[in-house]
């Protein structure tokens, strides 16, 4: 039953930068080190320390940004954000606020408000149990992590559902990995996703109280957090109640939502400009030199696809937001030298995904079919070498065991029937004498009845023959 | 020995007509005997032999908020109390590698909050000709350190005042250079955009010595630039002939509270001045009546974050079994920091928070513009600005410890120079008796210039010390 209030969702993301140092200090970076072995007095906050900025830092925000449609701004600052956590060594953030990196930008259907770059905090380890702060005995804090440069993403609540948010962040990952910048992986934690949630009556413009999101680590997770509370607040608003604003925890395991802390400890931040950092200035020269360096994107693929290859918008989607996928595509394509993109593209995007998935490889990519292979059989079939069908069973042997298609026709005879040496005419009038009402049929004009020819044409050659030719000559010697 | 002055000793050393060993000793020893309470720590370290460099083998005392590699360090604050840097400040870094030999570190203000070094943690500084007075602050222990020969020279730190308002109490020469010049690793903050390293000497010469040592680009500071042009050390013979030198009314005559004497002083100087041949002319900064204000703003705000750090997670103290983080937090802060250092950080939080940021933080920013605009209009008609570097001679302790504000109006005439970055020097030009009656008491005459302007400072400020010919030091053995 269609709920007469429309969720409203808008994202926020961190991504954690590949760069090999620290955001404001030279203490390199590396995922899984022994705790408090990349530490410096810098992002220790010891007394008398300044931060100086990570150069290449900047220039892979930059690349976020234009990747992301923003304007870049000429000159952004840095702002100090300021509470007090074990977390954070200075008791403030170095962020931006006011004036961030980008602004104004979109990818895909969805507007970005801002992007921007900070500081990650240090990671917090809670002894005990469930491993969360409650119940727990103590906490250990490892300075590793802390001053990873960050770059925060910001969108306008533009998403509606949750389906739609956990694919739009797929779109999201996909890009900033193509940029190189960043793994985006969220086991690892270099990407993180908050999602900012409210409902409205359907049709009104005026935004809900929203609530937030936190601590989800996987899309899946974030896309059942989100449904999980679009309807909990519906249950609320539906009952005549209204939604408090709160940050709130979802536990997978158990489907449920919890209460994190409300309002009453909402923080006030107190941002002023960092005095330790001068301007980031950027020149519009920098900006279209970075611009023309940026390699081609996911939406830009997409579009391309559609418009020159001639896929139709979801094999377009596919193979544009999945990287691997869409290499493994190019290559073949390139290969194949009488099948065109868009036959390789449905070959690719159709059978082999579909027996990876049954054969239960992790990825169509990374089957026992090679791009040769796959290249090889889509020519096969275009050549009418092999009619279709066989093409099919081919790939499925080929994703479980590997192998070149035209060795296996070759060895096996699989290769198609195809009239011209008189064996493809003599099963078709085989067929038409064995089946002489659906022949009559034909003859009278009703062509559904061809059906059962072409299947007798089939059996008696163990569907070796091409379809399209048999059909042909059933016509032909028929007079349909 | 203790009576060349430093370049002369300096000088000595490397000519070899005066053992550095020797000299070192003398001054370890005096330094022993300190009765001024100006040391809160020695240094025992053994320099490198044979000494090497522009200062080779000159001890200097060096104020407790600058870090040095396993010595302690505390900024006078219990916080801070057996903390060990594990790293040394720049501008300590750069004396050391031009062969000179830290002494001790000297007291302070607690975290450099203070005008008088009453507000150490570790007791006050007294001042060398009376030590029933302040010696000024916050760099009162290098102050009373050089003024009662207990060190040829010292470095300090200037925020508001800090090394020119103790120099002038104390009858010896400060120098706060322009903002910038001077690295600000490794020195303790208190206010980022206004603290500024700078020697306290018993000549100009010396104190242009030191700057030129210390001064320079720091790729650890990115708010460092150095003094691109360099600094010259003035010869002996410096002229005032022709220069251009304006009196600011509101830092001069117009001072609310300045005493007779400092006044009687201030108009002999200026005589002077004009029979050396200056072209000596009143002028006006309009805004600077609100300095004061504008400083006591601006500062807490950026030290409320800078001292957000000392929370007793990571090193200095911290309270013994708190039940839970918040009160680790409140009881090691209550009971590591001072009165005022609590005052301050109150007042900067509260200028800093939500609905009061544009009120005062933004409001004050925009004072502070409106002052440097002055100064820079003054200076299109004067080569250089001149007042009383406070408004009176050294005070009781405990005279103002009842009235913060009255402590933080001895900064009156100081302030201005710091908000807007320029340099200014102290010079003893004189002696007064205090308004309250008593034997007279050394007066500072105080002189800045535009950004960048310290050769042309500095040769100013030698010629003029030249002409007053003032007395070196108190009573012999008044610091011991």
């Amino acid at each position: 039953m269609a709920s007469a209030y429309e969720p409203v969702i808008g994202l926020e993301i961190h991504v954690q930068l590949q760069t090999r140092t620290k955001m404001f200090c030279g203490c390199e970076l590396e995922f899984g080190a022994e705790p408090n072995t990349h530490t410096c007095p810098v992002c220790l906050g010891h007394p008398g320390t300044l931060p100086v900025t990570n150069e290449q830092a900047v220039e892979f925000g930059i690349q976020v940004a234009l990747a992301l449609g923003c304007e870049v701004a000429p000159h952004s600052i840095f702002h100090r954000k300021n509470y007090f956590y074990p977390d954070l060594p200075k008791g403030y953030q170095i962020s931006q606020f006011d004036i961030p990196l980008g602004s104004a930008g979109s990818l895909g259907e969805v507007r970005i408000h801002r992007v921007h770059l900070e500081e990650d905090a240090a990671k917090l380890t809670h002894t005990g149990g469930s491993g969360r702060i409650h119940g727990s005995g103590a906490s250990l804090v490892d300075y590793n992590r802390g001053g990873t440069p960050l770059v925060e993403i910001v969108t306008e609540p533009d998403i509606r559902d949750a389906a739609t948010a956990r694919e739009w962040l797929t779109l999201l990952r996909t890009t900033i990995r193509q940029l190189g910048v960043s793994d985006v992986n969220m086991e690892e934690g270099s990407l993180r996703c908050d999602a900012n949630i409210s409902i409205r009556p359907a049709g009104t413009e005026t935004l809900g109280t929203k609530t937030e999101l936190k601590n989800m680590n996987s899309f899946r997770f974030i896309e059942r957090g989100i449904e999980a509370e679009i309807e909990r607040q519906r249950g609320i608003v539906e009952s005549g109640g209204e939604v408090d604003q709160a940050t709130m925890h979802f536990d997978p395991a158990s489907g449920s939502l919890t209460l994190l802390r409300s309002k009453e400890f909402a923080h006030d931040y107190r941002y002023f400009p960092e005095p330790d950092l001068v301007p980031l200035v950027v020149g519009p020269e920098r900006i279209e030199a970075t611009r023309a360096g940026l390699p081609e994107l996911p939406a830009a693929k997409r579009d391309r696809y559609e418009s020159e290859v001639g896929l139709n918008p979801d094999a377009a989607a596919q193979l544009a937001f999945d990287t691997e996928l869409g290499e493994f595509f190019e290559q073949a394509a390139e290969q194949a030298e009488q099948a065109d993109a868009k036959a390789v593209a449905n070959w690719v995007t159709g059978e082999l995904v579909r027996y990876s998935r049954e054969s239960d490889f992790e990825h169509p990519a990374r089957t026992e079919a090679s791009v040769a292979a796959v290249a090889s059989l889509a020519d096969l079939v275009e050549e009418k070498t092999i009619n279709r069908k066989v093409g099919r069973e081919i790939l499925a042997r080929l994703v479980s065991e590997g192998g070149d298609p035209a060795a296996i026709v070759e060895a096996e005879g699989l290769g198609a029937l195809a009239g011209g040496d008189g064996a493809l005419e003599a099963a078709v009038d085989a067929a038409i004498a064995a089946e002489p009402e659906a022949a009559d049929k034909v003859r009278a004009g009703e062509m559904k009845a061809i059906g059962a020819l072409v299947g007798a044409v089939m059996r008696e050659t163990q569907g070796r023959a091409d379809g399209g030719e048999v059909t042909r000559l059933l016509r032909e010697k028929l007079g349909g | 020995m203790v009576e060349l002055s430093a370049h002369e000793a300096a000088a000595a050393i490397s000519a070899g007509d005066l053992d550095s060993g020797e000299y070192l000793d003398t001054y370890r020893a005096a330094a022993e005997g300190d009765q001024l309470n100006a040391y809160l720590c020695p240094i025992d370290d053994e320099p490198a032999a044979p000494p090497d460099g522009p200062l080779a083998g000159m001890p200097v005392a060096i104020k407790d908020i600058f870090c040095m590699e396993g010595v302690p360090t505390t900024a006078a604050s219990r916080i801070l109390e057996g903390y060990r840097p594990p790293y040394t400040a720049t501008a300590v870094e750069r004396l050391q590698q031009a062969g000179a030999v830290p002494l001790g570190k000297t007291n302070m203000d607690e975290f450099a909050m203070g005008s008088s070094n009453e507000n150490s943690g570790y007791g006050p500084a007294l001042n060398p000709w009376d030590r029933s007075r302040v010696p000024g602050g916050s760099s009162g222990g290098s102050a009373a350190a050089v003024a009662g020969g207990l060190a040829p020279w010292a470095i300090g730190t200037d925020t508001g005042g800090s090394i020119r308002q103790p120099a002038a109490l104390c009858g010896i020469v400060g120098l706060k250079p322009t903002y910038g010049s001077i690295s600000r690793y490794g020195m303790i903050a208190f206010a980022s955009s206004l603290d500024q390293c700078g020697p306290l000497t018993t000549s100009v010469r010396d104190a242009a010595q030191l700057l030129a040592v210390m001064q320079g680009p720091d790729p650890r500071d990115s708010t460092c630039t150095g003094i691109e042009a360099g600094v010259e050390v003035p010869e002996p013979g410096a002229s005032l002939e022709g220069l251009r030198l304006g009196i600011p009314k509101e830092l001069a005559g117009e001072v609310e509270g300045m005493e007779a004497g400092v006044r009687d002083v201030f108009e002999r100087n200026i005589a002077l001045c004009e029979e050396l041949g200056a072209e000596v002319a009143e002028t006006e900064l309009p805004h600077a009546a609100h300095g004061i204000s504008a400083y006591y703003v601006l500062a807490p705000a950026e030290a409320s974050a800078n001292l957000a750090r000392y929370d007793g997670v990571r090193f200095g103290t911290r309270s013994p079994e708190p039940a839970d983080l918040t009160e680790m937090y409140e009881q090691t802060r209550a009971a590591g920091f001072g009165a005022e250092v609590k005052r301050r950080i109150m007042l900067g939080t509260y200028a800093l928070s939500s609905g009061y940021y544009d009120a005062y933080y933004g409001q004050a920013q925009k004072v502070r513009t409106l002052i440097a605009r002055d100064f820079d209009r003054a200076f299109a008609d004067f080569d250089l600005l001149l007042t009383p570097t406070s408004p009176t001679v050294a005070f009781e302790l405990g005279a103002r410890a009842a009235d913060p504000l009255a402590m933080y109006m001895s900064d009156y005439c100081t302030v201005p120079m710091s908000l807007a970055g320029i340099p200014a020097i102290s010079i003893p030009s004189g002696m007064a008796a205090p308004a309250g009656g008593g034997p007279e008491l050394p007066v500072g005459l105080q002189i800045c210039g535009p950004a960048y302007s310290e050769t042309r400072l500095l040769a100013a400020a030698q010629a003029l010390e030249e002409a007053l010919t003032f007395d070196r030091a108190p009573a012999l053995g008044a610091g011991s």
